[in-house]
């Protein structure tokens, strides 16, 4: 069944409305243990496997924080520029949901670990955009349903569900944005490039492998329209299953036009949860949302509070790693890249490669140019992520080293690195099996030159008569008859130098 | 004067997901009265200057080590559930809700 949803031309809601924002982002924490209990977090196992009396909210169980994940929150909270709190508690957040054993999720209320923070956003034409952060809490994931039956597979129609809560009570950082305005137009890039900034910092904290397709990266789209000179922000939906950065963007764009024809047309929004349908890039509505006070918090009575000392907290700061936006400055700077070279080594996701290429000895130049062209195609045609490529940054600087000592030429160093690719083994290895060091046995290269000068007599001729430029001819010729094993400048020189040169 | 209306029971015992009779949702309007004007006395005495307490024991920062422990299998965790399919509890179906 469906129905057909009016849509406003995007031109033309921006004309009319101004589009507000919120975020919430979900993060699961790499620990290795869960929130409360001491079972493992790692992802894909067997249902059930990794639960216990605590995290299945079996009676006479007691929750246990875990100490990484506080220190992981409190980490995000000052990397997000936030306060940190003096005290805070848990709290029981209560509704019936199958997905939640305990029938209630332990979270954060009114008093989340970390509030009142930031996080600069650049858009792709270098704008920056600082987006206000209300909070970061910490509270507990859900299991993971399964709903059998039905023609769809999908929750409506379905006969009955199947619950895993190896999920339950993985720890979860929710970070939740102030109201996002004065947009405009760009609103959802800005959505899209917060949610992208938010992720790399969190990989750079290395406190979630931040997995959008895993789901340990989730975002919810809280999308609202108000008329241009509206004192007040309109009714707001929020947009669930929102699972990559492209998704973020579509999500917001779609309610956008969807709220803004309802909007025009009279009607008026429901305050409710949305879902994104990834196919179609559509969303269709969900539960009505319960208001705060249908959740009944109250003060976690199993979790004493946690007041995390200054020298805790300061302790913590020293941990921070270079924030992305300032690597990406200092990079830029060292390495001389223009606003354009920067982008294009941030979009093809090799800032890290060539780092670590540097780092292991390489010339940033040469490093950036295997990065950003060779294996970048090479990624491209295997359709995988430059980072997911068989080649680590040590061995890709093992071959810069190879060409700058003059063993490989640019064209055999791109053959080695097919071979490690291709499983072969370190580079050298490759260069040994593949018999692909540079000839630079004078002797070898003095018979291949003196057999291409007799073959081309008048273009040695050309050359003895002075001129030089022949004898690309003849470098040629040697450069085929060695298989490209030859230094060319080195074949130049005895060429010129059996000319009487 | 009771503080709890016919239509707040009915709304929490929607809430807590409870079948409530006609009869029972003045009783229990009732019953809830007295125990809200009882602990309402606690106000007469807990001024501004006193803060309200979650936590009779005097503790904070009470942590684990990020340790994994032993949990339970599967068929154990199963086990008491009324019904299981594939290693999975199995609930009846979900209508009108969506996490």
């Amino acid at each position: 069944m469906t129905t057909t949803v009016a849509l406003m031309d995007y031109a033309d809601v921006i004309a009319r409305f101004d589009p507000v924002l919120g975020l919430e982002v979900h993060v699961e924490l790499s620990t290795n243990t869960k929130m409360f209990c001491g079972c493992p977090t790692v992802f894909g196992g067997e249902p059930n496997t990794q639960v216990c009396p605590t995290c299945l909210g079996l009676p006479g169980s007691l929750p246990v924080v875990n100490e990484i994940a506080v220190e992981s929150a409190i980490r995000i909270g000052l990397a997000l520029n936030c306060e940190i709190a003096e005290w805070c508690r848990f709290a029981r957040k209560n509704y019936f949901y199958p997905d939640m054993p305990k029938n209630f999720q332990t979270s954060q209320y009114d008093e989340p670990i970390a509030f009142d923070g930031w996080l600069d956003v650049t858009l792709d034409d270098g704008e920056v955009v600082r987006v206000q952060v209300e909070r970061a809490h910490m509270e507990e994931d859900t299991g993971k349903s399964l709903h059998v039956g039905g023609a769809t597979g999908r929750i409506h129609g379905a006969d009955y569900s199947l619950l895993d809560y190896n999920r339950a009570g993985v720890p979860l950082i929710e970070i939740v944005t102030k109201p996002i305005t004065g947009t405009g137009e760009r609103a959802p890039e800005v959505a899209r490039a917060y949610v992208a900034t938010l992720r790399d910092l969190l990989k750079a904290l290395d406190v979630s492998d931040v997995r959008m397709d895993q789901g340990s990266l989730r975002c919810d789209a809280n999308v609202s329209l108000m008329e241009k000179d509206a004192p007040e922000f309109g009714t707001r939906t929020e947009t669930k299953n929102v699972n990559s950065l492209r998704s973020v963007e579509r999500a917001v764009r779609y309610e956008m036009t969807r709220q803004a024809a309802l909007l025009a047309d009279g009607g008026s929004i429901l305050q409710e949860t949305r879902h994104f349908e990834e196919a179609s890039g559509t969303t269709r509505g969900g539960r009505r949302k319960e208001t705060s006070e249908d959740y009944r918090y109250f003060p976690e009575p199993d979790l004493v509070p946690i007041a995390p000392s200054r020298d805790w907290v300061e302790r913590l700061r020293t941990t921070l790693p270079e924030m992305p936006a300032a690597r990406r400055k200092r990079i830029q700077e060292e390495w001389s890249l223009t606003d354009l070279e920067l982008r294009d080594l941030v979009n093809a996701g090799a800032v890290d490669l060539v780092a670590a290429t540097v780092d292991a000895g390489a010339s940033a130049a040469e490093a950036r140019s295997w990065w950003v062209s060779y294996l970048s195609q090479q990624a491209n045609n295997r359709s995988v992520e430059l980072g997911e490529l068989p080649i680590t940054a040590g061995q890709v600087a093992r071959v810069i080293a190879l060409v700058a000592d003059g063993s490989l030429t640019n064209k055999l160093a791109r053959e080695v690195v097919d071979g490690v690719l291709a499983g072969e083994g370190e580079p050298d290895e490759v260069v040994d099996r593949r018999g692909l060091k540079v000839v630079s046995d004078d002797s070898a290269l003095y018979a291949a030159v003196d057999e291409a000068l007799a073959a081309q007599p008048d273009v040695a001729e050309k050359i003895r008569d002075g001129k030089v430029a022949a004898a690309g001819a003849i470098v040629g010729a040697v450069m085929k008859a060695t298989k490209g094993q030859a230094d060319a400048k080195r074949v130049r020189e005895l060429i010129l130098e059996r000319c009487g040169g | 004067m009771p503080s709890i209306s016919r239509g707040e029971v009915e709304h929490l015992a929607r809430l807590a997901r409870l079948a409530v009779t006609e009869d029972e949702v003045d009783r229990f309007a009732a019953q809830l009265d007295q125990i809200v004007q009882a602990v309402a006395q606690v106000g007469q005495v807990a001024d501004q200057d006193i803060p309200p307490t979650s936590h009779a024991v005097p503790l904070t920062n009470v942590f684990r080590r990020d340790d994994v422990r032993p949990g339970l299998s599967q068929q154990q965790a199963v086990a008491a559930a009324p019904a299981a399919e594939d290693g999975r509890f199995r609930v009846p179906r979900i209508l009108g809700e969506e996490a």
